[in-house]
This record gives C-alpha cells, structure tokens and sequence, in this order.
C-alpha cells in the first residue's frame, strides 16, 4: 500500500508515492529521474548509492524512502551551484580521478562530509573517508589526490 | 618540446564533467515509454537433467507478457571462439552450472517478473558433477559436455627449439609451481540492456559491453536475424575488465522478450548474478622448469599449464594459448615447450580477465627467476637486464618486439625504489621485489576467421567548420578511449581538442572490435589518425584550388592554416566569408590568420560535408604453428615493477608499502589516462596477490557472491603508487602509441611474491597471500628449519 510522503532533496521538496520496502535509491533513481546515484550491490557493500542525510553518508540501498521524510538528502545533482561545479568535482576532473564514472558519484559525497567535518584531512584520513566506497578503475590514487586537490584549494578559497 | 599540440598531454577526460555531476547516462539510468522488465529463471544445480519445463502458472500471473524457454529461443550453438560454440541461449537437455538459464520473463515490473520466474516448474534429475581439474580428470568422471573427452575443453602442445637438448646444457635447472585462485572483474556496474524491436523488424539493444561489434554479430546468429537488422548501442559503462567482452545469456533473452512482446524490455544482472555470468578469471595451475647457464643466460622453458574453465568455453581456447605464449618474451629465450589444458567443470564458466591468460603465468616464472637468481648469487634485477630484449628482437614464437623499453623500464624502478640499497639490506619482516611483463596492443586477429577491418573510424565537420564529430564503434568502458580518439583526432586535423566532439559505441557508427586485448589505442587510434588527415587532406584541397596554393605548401596547426612559403592574400576569401555570414554570431575577426573553421566551410561549398574515412587491421602476423594467432600483435607493451611490502610475522598479514611501476607505453596519448591505467592494473593486481578467490561450496553455489565477502582492495589496502612513463617510438602504432590497459597487471603479483620472500626468507605457491596462508607458510618454513 503506498503512501504519500515528502522528501527533501537538494533543497526541494517532492512529493512522492511509496511503498513501505521502497528504497530510497530506487525512490531517487527511478521516481525522481536523479540517476547520478548508482546501484552497484544493493546490498550496501560497493557505496556507489552513496547520498548525504542530515550531513552524514547513507547507503541510499540501505534506506527507506519513508525514512528518509523529514532529513535534508543531497545527492550528487545537489553539488553544482550556479557558480559550476563543486570544487571537489573540478578536482575530479582535473586529476584523473575519474575513470567509468560508475563510483564517482558516490565517492565525491563521501569526500564532502570527510571535508565538512575535517577542512585539512591527511593522506590516511581521506583513505579513511572513501573506505566504504569501492572503485576498481582507479587503485584510489588520482581519487586520493583530487580530495587532497579540492582539500587545499576550498582552504585557500575561505582565506 | 613535443612536436605535438594535443597528444602527450594532460587534457581533462572529455567525459570526466558529465560523470562527475552525475549527467553520464550507464543503461539502467536509462527507461523507455511501455518499457517491460525481464527476469531469468536459473538453476540451482550444478548439474541436472531438464526433464521438463512448466511455464503455465508464470504465464497466468497478471503483468506477465511473455515467457520464453529453448523452444521460442531454439537450439542455435553459439559462444565466442567459432572452434567451440558450445551453448544455447537457454539450457534444453540438462544445465551445466549453478545459475545456468532456463527461461527468462518480461512483465511490467521487476517484481512480477522475479514471481513469475519462481512459478516456472522445472523437473530436474541431479547427475554427479565435477569441480575440481581433479575430479574432472579422474576415470569414470562425469563429463560436462559429451564432446569433451576426459573433460579437456581446449589442449594446446607447441615447443620451440629442444628444450630437452638445451636443459642437457644448463648449469642449473629449476621446477616451480603455482597455483591460483579464480578471480572476478567485480567492476561496480553490473551487466545490464534494454532490448527494442520495431515494426520493420530492427533490433537495438542498449547494453553494458565493451564489444559492440561481436554481441551484434552473436545476437544475429542466435536469434536467425540479418547482421544490418541488428544494432548494438553501448551508452557509459561501468567497467568491463574482460567480463563484459562477448554476448551474455542476458541480451539475449532481452532481445528475444522484446521480439515476442514489441515491447523495450530491460534486464539487469544483480550482483550475484555478475558472479555467476561474469566469466571472468580462470584458476590456473602451473608447473616451469627454467634452465640457465652460470652466468644467468636463460636456455629453456618447459610449462604446464591446467585451468579450471567451468562449464562453457567462452573465451577459454584464446586464453589457454595467452598462458603460454605470453612467455615468449620479454626475456630472450630460445627454447619453450608448452603443454596447456583447459577443463570443463561444474563451475560456472571462466573467460577473459585484464592480463587475458598471462597473469598467473608470468607470476609463476617470475618467481621462478627470482629464485634463479639467489641460487646463483645474482642481483634478480640484473638476471633480468642479462636476458632481456630490445626493439627489433623476435620471440622464438614469433612475437615481433617493433619497439621494446623493457630494459629503460628495469633502469627506471631501479632508480626510482633505490633498489640497489634496500634488495636485501631490510631489516626482518620488511622486504623488496620486482617483476616484469608484457603485454599485446591488440590481438592480431578478430576471434572469428575474417579479412574484416578490424576498426573503421569516420570524421564528419560541421557546415560552419566548427565541430569534428569521430564517430567509431569503439567502446569507452573507463579506460579513457574517448578521449583518447579525440585527441588523436584533434591532432591528425590540427585543431583544438575543443573542436573535436566524438561519439562511439554504436555499430551505426562502423566496425570496431571493440576493448579487449588492449587494441584500442594502436588500432582504433590508427583508424582515426588515417580519418582526421583524411579531413585535413580535403580541407587543404579546397583551398589549395581556392588560393592557387599547392596542398603540400600548406598545413593545419592549432587550428589555423600555415602556409609554409608565402602567405597568399587572404582578403578577397575573408571578404567573402563575412558576406556569407552575416548571421552568424561567432565569426572570425578579419586578422591575417586563416582558422580551420573558415578553411572547412570554404570546403563545404565545393565539397558538401566534408567526410573524412579511416579504418585499420593488422599487417600479416606471427608463425605458422597452430595456435600461432594468439599473442601475435602489431605491437607490445612492457612493464617492469617493484613491490615493497611489510609482513607481519605473528599474524601472516601482508601490508603493501609502496608500488613502483614503469611502464613503455610508445608515445604517452595522454599522460594522466596512461598513469590511471597503470594505477588501476595495480589495483587488480594486488587484489588477485592478496585478497581475492571467488568461493564455491560442496554443490558449486557461491558462497561469496557478494561484494563485502569478495574482497577486493579498498582504500585503505592501497598504497601510494608511482606510475613512471617509458616512451618508446613503436612504428605500427599512430604517433608511435601502443597499450597501457594490461602490460601492468603481469609483474604485480611476482613483485609481491618475490618482495615477500625478501622480507621473511618465505616462498609461497599459491594465491592469494591472505594472512591464514602466509602465517602457515611462516609456521611450515619454521618447522623445517628448526629441523635441519
């Protein structure tokens, strides 16, 4: 039996019918059009669903849409502002940090709360912050510095 | 300074911005109006008699539209090797493997479709299965197929030289073995399609490949449909490693569910799914034995090889062959004897991996040489520098070295880890290694028998001349190909690479073969050099009857005509131009400089669009022995590298410290793209050294079909990688370019090996080196010791 709920995402509010074991991946993915978030496993294992609720990472495959009424979500289509892209997407760009593209979405979330919460990460802190995102282009490397890149540059950017 | 604007630099991956904000569009991203989605029913044995199939009670499911089995599907052998077509779209007389398809559903949901499957009854008769190469070779075994006696599905025998007579001679002989484990490309985008089928009879399917080219013509052959009815459209893909290099059983029955209801049907593989079907690395099993004389001069090499190839051949005879002939080089070795068996199993089927064959292979003898060079009192680095080969040298199986920086690439990790001060000066526990490999720039020849081409790449410029657009049926899976193609378009033009937009994966586009065995680059990159001057050509014809300038007077660069003698006068052509378009916004200023945009539309007039062609296949190959195609390529790619690793003596853990790699990939097309590859390779590598072994359990079910228990590397198993470009100039390559994508992954693992041995006096046979197998090994090595 679905439901009428409202979500939150990326500064605007939707008004969706769901099912009670609608996740709030398929929710994102098939109902509201934003693909940028993307199913690897399902299972919570590969972090390619990555979103940010309430300034945190979920595994968007692990959430119910009804669970998440009433958080702030913000997925990969909320990071661009009028200005352009995020700084951590230029990094991305800039580095070679992407290759298939297919972890990138769910890896550069993951990288903005590490940077909201700590502006000055170290190499360990942010192989620590991506943990949970699995890549298999990559070996991490150009991932590890482009963070590194925007890290730097959002610093100098606030000075 | 390069002679070159566009190539050999750093440009940003023309895809990079899309996919950083999420606008790249993969399959399931993508949904069509009356759109139907599709689920395959799979069996549970590993090995049963199909005494009948029910699919009445699935039909009657309200939302179901259709339901197919063998008998809409019918009987037509297909598979990737023509040599062993061995499998129909859906299992008709008995199944072969755990997952192997039975039938398949289109309903209007995803969840009626996986109900309606549940409800098809299947009368199964379990028979006894194999899935070991033991129990598969053992008297009285059960066979997977008939026609595979003893359940050998691919042999291969070939020597070179007398190995016999050359081992008499040696001063030293050693026998090796190595034993592995079977590894998935586990890329994070699952397989996925969407199949459509018009009124006219045209069948498109949208799909996760990195092969275009062989899903249309698989596709058309199993389902009786005419090769030009049939297209094949790749959107982005999210990593393909070889798994996704030839047709699934899931475009398959796509395609055939959107014949029978008119209707898009997508299907998409969940994650154990990819496990089951993904047919990635076999297990390998070599035994070597090396000769060499005093002085590090290596005489011959006998192998065996004994792989566990599952239940259908797939890519398996290719990868045989790889195992062996991939030792060729890069040593000079003038006598090899190789006997290759692949065996058919219950397992679900094995097929291509990055390092197609050679990776297990190499580790093995690498090792082996490591081990070598201690008996002898060698530096293992200069028992490599005393055998290797350079350009111009030809392997006793025929493979021709055209360009070869093996030798720069030992120099360069050498230099680069401080090698001479840390091999075997680490304290306990703390240890160095090295490896070296090689790889081809594309396989030789196409996996069927053809004179085709083996990529045609067409350039089309705008009206305005402002915009090349390469069209190439060329597959961009993450490797960076597109903008690969790109930059060697804007190069062969003369133009900016912001002028050059390109489109490829899609058979509408041409013939191209598609990613696997590292061809793109050389190949599809010939192609597109030979288009783009193409373009150039008839640009400057043009206006060379427009100036009275003869063409070879001229040339293009950056994006301007240079005239190389005297400058014409330009201002009767400029006045002209501006005349002609005075509604245009963005024409050019009326300085004395002729852009390409100007040149290209002064062409249009006398031409119409300007259409520039190229295509490319491989000059004639290799020997004439059996078997000779596999290997052979126009060209090869080598990698030296070296591994610092810290072993943890009390718990068997192995840390990675730091990873040093050259590779010679010809000239670099973009610089960052080659260090990604090598990156990523490396990635793979270690994976395979450390972690990872797809597990069955006593009736060939998964037991970790599943990325948290697959383990692969994340993060935090990686360590800092130095990525070094060797640049040789390889003369069938286009600006000199060759492989970047597999040349890397062949020294990783023997570099971890040899670096464990030096940190704790260990070696180890069999993969991965996860702590359990490493702490036995510590406790084994002790023991014996203690006793002597």
């Amino acid at each position: 039996m679905k439901k009428i709920i409202t979500l939150d995402i990326n500064h605007e509010h939707y008004e969706v019918a769901v099912e009670p074991n609608q996740t709030l991946l398929d929710t994102l993915r098939y109902q509201l059009g934003l693909t940028g978030t993307k199913k690897g496993c399902e299972v919570g294992d590969c972090g390619a669903c990555t979103v940010i609720m309430d300034g945190v990472t979920v595994n968007s495959c692990l959430v119910l849409a009804m669970q998440a009424e009433g958080r702030q979500i913000t997925t990969i289509e909320g990071l661009e502002t009028k200005e352009g892209m995020h700084p951590l997407q230029t990094a991305f760009v800039e580095k070679g940090a992407i290759q298939c593209g297919f972890c990138t979405s769910g890896m550069i979330l993951s990288a903005r709360v590490l940077l909201d919460k700590n502006p000055e990460p170290t190499e360990e802190g942010i192989r620590r912050g991506i943990a949970g995102n699995l890549c298999r282009c990559t070996g991490y490397q150009k991932i590890v510095e482009a963070v590194q890149s925007a890290a730097d540059g959002m610093k100098e950017g606030h000075q | 300074m390069s002679q070159y604007d566009v190539i050999g630099t750093r440009a940003p991956r023309v895809d990079a911005p899309a996919k950083a904000t999420g606008r790249a569009i993969f399959v399931d991203d993508m949904s069509m109006p009356g759109m139907l989605y599709g689920a395959l029913l799979q069996s549970p044995y590993a090995h049963a008699l199909i005494r009948g199939i029910d699919v009445s009670a699935a039909l009657k499911l309200p939302g179901v539209k259709a339901v197919v089995t063998h008998k809409e599907a019918g009987l037509v052998k297909y598979g990737v090797s023509p040599a062993r077509y061995d499998e129909t779209i859906f299992c008709y007389d008995k199944v072969r493997q755990v997952g192997d398809n039975i039938a398949a559903v289109a309903a209007v949901d995803m969840a009626t479709a996986v109900e309606a499957a549940s409800l098809i009854k299947v009368d199964y008769e379990e028979l006894p299965a194999v899935f070991t190469i033991e129990e598969a070779l053992a008297d009285g075994a059960p066979l997977v197929h008939d026609d595979y006696k003893r359940n050998i599905s691919a042999e291969v025998h070939q020597e070179f030289g007398d190995v016999e007579a050359a081992l008499k001679e040696c001063d030293l002989i050693k026998t090796t073995s190595l034993k592995s484990k079977r590894q998935d490309c586990a890329f994070i985008e699952p397989q996925g399609c969407i199949a459509t089928y018009d009124l006219s009879g045209n069948l498109t399917l949208y799909s996760s490949t990195q092969t275009t080219h062989y899903v249309q013509r698989s596709l058309a052959m199993a389902l009786g449909a005419p090769v030009g009815k049939v297209r094949v459209v790749k959107p982005y893909v999210g990593g393909g490693f070889g798994s996704k290099a030839s047709a699934s059983h899931l475009e398959m029955a796509a395609c055939l569910l959107a014949m029978q209801t008119g209707k898009p049907v997508k299907m998409i593989f969940d994650r154990e799914q990819v496990f089951l079907h993904g047919r990635a690395r076999h297990q390998f099993v070599h035994t070597m034995t090396t000769g060499v004389k005093k002085d590090g001069t290596i005489m011959a090499l006998k192998h065996e090889a004994w792989l566990n190839g599952g239940a259908y051949s797939s890519f398996g005879i290719a990868t045989v062959y790889y195992a062996g002939s991939l030792l060729g080089g890069p040593y000079k070795l003038p006598n090899m004897k190789y006997d290759g068996y692949r065996i058919a199993t219950n397992l679900p089927a094995c097929g291509a991996q990055r390092g197609h064959g050679g990776v297990i292979a190499r580790s093995c003898w690498e090792q082996q040489l490591d081990m070598i060079a201690e008996e002898l009192g060698m530096d293992p680095l200069e028992l490599r520098l005393k055998n290797i080969m350079t350009a111009g040298d030809v392997t006793c199986n025929d493979l021709d070295m055209s360009s070869l920086g093996m030798k720069e690439c030992i120099e360069v990790v050498r230099d680069a880890s401080d090698w001479k001060n840390k091999k075997g000066k680490l304290p306990q526990g703390k240890g160095i290694g090295m490896a070296c490999g090689f790889f081809v720039s594309g396989a030789g020849f196409p996996i069927y028998r053809s004179e085709t081409f083996h990529c045609t790449v067409t350039i089309k410029v705008t009206e305005d001349g402002g915009t090349a657009i390469v069209s190439t049926a060329s597959a961009e899976i993450g490797q960076g190909s597109d903008t690969t193609f790109a930059m060697i378009a804007a190069e062969g033009m003369g133009i900016p690479l912001g002028m050059v937009r390109i489109e490829s994966g899609d058979t509408d586009f041409g013939v191209d073969l598609g990613a696997y065995s590292s061809r793109q680059t050389l190949m599809t990159g010939q192609a597109t050099k030979q288009a783009a001057e193409n373009v150039k050509m008839q640009v400057l014809d043009a206006l060379s009857k427009e100036l009275h300038v003869p063409v070879e007077d001229m040339d293009i660069k950056k994006g301007y005509i240079v005239f190389k003698k005297d400058k014409p006068d330009l201002s009767a052509l400029k006045t002209r131009y501006i005349k002609e378009h005075r509604e245009w916004t963005d024409n050019p200023s009326l300085d004395d400089e002729l852009s390409f945009r100007e040149a290209s539309r002064i062409a249009f007039f006398t031409k119409g669009t300007i259409v520039g062609t190229g295509m490319y296949k491989p000059p004639e190959l290799g020997g004439k022995f059996k078997g000779a195609a596999v290997g052979t390529s126009p060209a090869y790619g080598c990698s030296a590298q070296i591994a610092e690793v810290s072993v943890d003596e009390q718990t068997g853990r192995i840390t990675i410290e730091k990873m040093t790699d050259a590779h010679d990939c010809g000239q670099a097309i973009n610089r960052t793209s080659v260090e990604a590859q090598m990156h990523g390779s490396m990635a793979m590598g270690l994976g395979e050294a450390l972690f990872e072994e797809v597990k069955f359990d006593d009736k060939g079910r998964l037991l970790n079909g599943d990325l948290a228990e697959y383990k692969m590397p994340t993060a935090l198993d990686m360590p800092p990688m130095e990525a070094l470009i060797v640049e040789s100039h390889e003369p069938n390559g286009p600006y000199g370019a060759k492989e970047v994508g597999e040349g890397n992954i062949m020294p990783t693992i023997a570099a971890v090996l040899n670096a464990v041995h030096d940190a704790i006096g260990v070696r180890i046979h069999e993969l991965p080196l996860n702590p359990e197998r490493v702490y036995l090994a510590i406790k084994e090595y002790r023991e014996k010791n203690a006793k002597q």
